[in-house]
């Protein structure tokens, strides 16, 4: 066997790091298809998880390997799966099923240009309402959004972190440049790598309720064969997990899926902020443009615009009440991501129309250049 | 009257009970489907197949059928539509200690899931999978299924089916299967029995149990439910080791039963360990 932890300096791709983060979160199942730009992450998998004493398999499709790692996380096992776009669509039936089952796992999606087939190798952050709002019914999910290999490393921890401790599909919303990007990806010790794993049940195993809310809010799981007798549906259940069909349950049943993650956003929620101190104007990003705008904002510091910069490492769930306060002081938002608007709408939601707020987006197919950001910033402000 | 049966009429108990969540009983069968029939059989070949008892799993998908995993009191995962076969794959590779049952229908494994069933096969997934096929869509109000028979009539085909449907067991031989079996809800016994076989066999199995559908196929096509079993009598024919490719169903000519295939090949597991894990 050899460790999990590749402690060390790498000059690795981020879809590599993204599959050494998972091995390092204690994954142990991989179920892929492959799809450009995440191919890399399952090839990465088929070679390191049997090492590590996991399972990799190659399932006929994406719905097949959605499938596959619900049945692996409820047989008490960290799993995982990497798409893009087309691959990322197929999922969302399954994906429903991990929200409703609360089964933890971790879904990553290489963005790509679409819609359909679109542009398979060239990136774009056009999928993030569909991680939001792609499976059927109502409900509240995870995303994260790295920008370089390094972060992918971290983020893929977090994701694991976060679905085993609320106990539901986490998304890494990447894209294909930071997935195909080699850059230094620095891994710690193990020791150094906080793991969190889901609470398992103790006591009694007759009449066991798998979603029954523990003090923390959140069910103990059992894995198959522990012999709590578990039953889990996709069908509205109670705390018992039996199917009820009545208004009631459904209230009572949604209310916890809602409430598990918006009673805990304080803990959820991760931001960065980069020179806004004094800043006048707000340009929100996240994933492969915080990288321009990071650029954008030194540029126009330059120019003696004050701007500063809001980067969402979680996307969903949102940051309403942080741009809400931001929007109070400040002359207005630029969102910067490579889509044709889709988080610069929640920005525009949140600021509530107290300041104007602005697109810079782009079809995708490449990164923005800082200087489309500076030429927002000069004529609108 | 023996004094064990006057016995069980004061208090209500089955000899299945304890396999059962008795709490979520009255069950949603129509009364003449056969549906019951198979899941009592599986419940009775897991108690007669010696596993340990934790270690038994059911998956079921969408439709009648797949509501037989929340009626089982063991660990049962009610999946999507067509889905149960992967979700089952990925819960016997992350722990191969589990004997895991696929209960679905027809409509579930045979059409939307019919690619899952396939590669499962390929792959030789140890799976034991129970298709109950009533040769139509029972829960949403009887359509035409890939089982459904030529010129049957379904609530989407009303003057007869104009597809052919599907030879399961040839299905799954051509696909890779290593143990399969075709009964119907009449043949309780040989079906108990090539489950306790299936459930105690290495590899993918996959038995094929023919069930009556009175309500939805039934009416349509002029049969009642005991019309449907008279023909599993009448025309059954139990042949064991027939070839797959001679098992379509002929409702006039017979319906070929028995136990087809039962042969030995390394599992999917098996070969993973042996090639991927000793670089």
């Amino acid at each position: 066997m050899k460790p999990a932890v590749l402690t060390g300096a790498h000059y690795i791709t981020g879809d590599e790091a993204c599959a050494e983060g998972a091995l390092a979160a204690g994954c142990k199942f991989f179920g892929g298809y492959p799809i450009t730009p995440a191919t890399e992450v399952a090839e990465r998998m088929s070679e390191r998880l049997p090492e590590v004493g996991g399972t990799f398999i190659q399932m006929e499709d994406e719905i097949a390997a959605m499938a596959s790692i619900l049945g692996a996380s409820c047989a008490g096992v960290k799993s995982m799966t990497a798409t893009s776009g087309p691959g990322f669509s197929l999922m969302m039936e399954n994906i429903g099923l991990g929200i409703v089952t609360e089964t933890p796992c971790v879904v990553v999606n290489v963005q790509r240009a679409g819609p359909s087939t679109g542009l398979p190798t060239m990136g774009a952050q056009a999928d993030m309402m569909q991680a939001k709002w792609g499976s059927h019914g109502d409900y509240e999910i995870i995303a994260l959004a790295p920008s370089s290999p390094q972060e992918i490393f971290y983020q893929t921890i977090t994701a694991f972190n976060l679905s085993e401790t609320y106990r539901l599909p986490v998304l890494i919303m990447t894209d294909e440049i930071v997935g195909h990007m080699s850059e230094k990806v620095v891994i710690p010790d193990a020791k150094d790598i906080n793991i969190l794993s889901r609470i398992t049940p103790k006591g009694r195993k007759d009449n066991f309720k798998p979603f029954k809310p523990g003090p923390n809010g959140i069910a103990p799981m059992p894995a198959a064969g522990d012999g709590y007798k578990v039953h889990f549906t996709g069908l509205t259940h109670d705390e018992k997990g039996y199917p009820v069909m009545t208004v009631e349950a459904q209230a009572i049943m949604m209310d916890h899926l809602m409430n598990k993650i918006r009673n805990n956003l304080d803990k959820i929620i991760l931001t960065e902020e980069y020179r806004m101190d004094d800043a006048e104007i707000v340009i929100v990003s996240y994933g492969v443009s915080t990288r321009t705008s990071l650029a954008a904002v030194d540029e126009a510091r330059k120019l003696g615009i004050k701007a500063g910069l809001f980067r969402l490492i979680t996307v969903w769930p949102f940051p309403e009440e942080q741009i809400r306060q931001i929007a109070k002081r400040v002359k207005g938002f630029i969102t910067v991501e490579l889509n044709l608007g889709q988080i610069h709408y929640e920005v525009q939601r949140c600021a509530g129309y107290r300041v104007p707020s602005y697109l810079v987006g782009h079809p995708g197919g490449t990164i923005i250049s800082p200087d489309e950001v500076i030429k927002v910033l000069k004529e609108a402000f | 009257m023996p004094e064990t049966s006057k016995k069980s009429l004061k208090s209500p108990v089955h000899p299945l009970d304890d396999l059962l969540r008795t709490d979520r009983i009255p069950h949603i069968w129509c009364s003449g489907c056969g549906t019951g029939t198979a899941f009592s059989s599986t419940l009775t070949a897991i108690k007669g197949s010696g596993l340990e008892l934790d270690s038994v799993v059911m998956v079921s998908g969408i439709g009648c059928s797949g509501r037989a995993a929340g009626y089982i009191k063991l660990d049962s995962y009610h999946t999507t539509h067509g889905r149960a076969i992967p979700f089952a794959t990925g819960m016997k590779l992350a722990n191969p200690k589990l004997n895991v049952i696929v209960f679905s229908g027809d409509g579930d494994l045979f059409a939307i899931g019919g690619n899952h069933f396939i590669h499962a096969a390929r792959r030789n997934m140890d799976i034991t999978v129970i298709c109950v096929n009533n040769l139509n869509y029972g829960m949403t109000g009887g359509q035409a299924a890939a089982t459904t028979p030529f010129l049957a009539k379904t609530s989407t085909t009303t003057v007869g089916n104009p597809e052919a449907p599907f030879n399961l067991p040839l299905l799954a031989y051509a696909s890779g299967a290593t143990y399969i079996a075709r009964w119907t809800i009449l043949h309780t016994r040989d079906l108990t029995n090539s489950i306790i076989e299936a459930l105690n066999k290495k590899g993918f199995s996959f038995i094929e149990v023919l069930s009556p559908c009175p309500v939805n196929y039934g009416r349509r096509n002029k049969e009642k439910s005991l019309d449907t079993l008279k023909l599993y009598q009448e025309k059954g024919i139990i042949k064991n080791n027939s070839n797959p490719a001679d098992t379509d169903i002929d409702f006039e000519k017979g319906i070929i039963l028995g136990k087809f295939v039962d042969v030995d090949r390394a599992t999917c597991i098996e070969n993973y360990d042996k090639t991927c894990r000793l670089v």
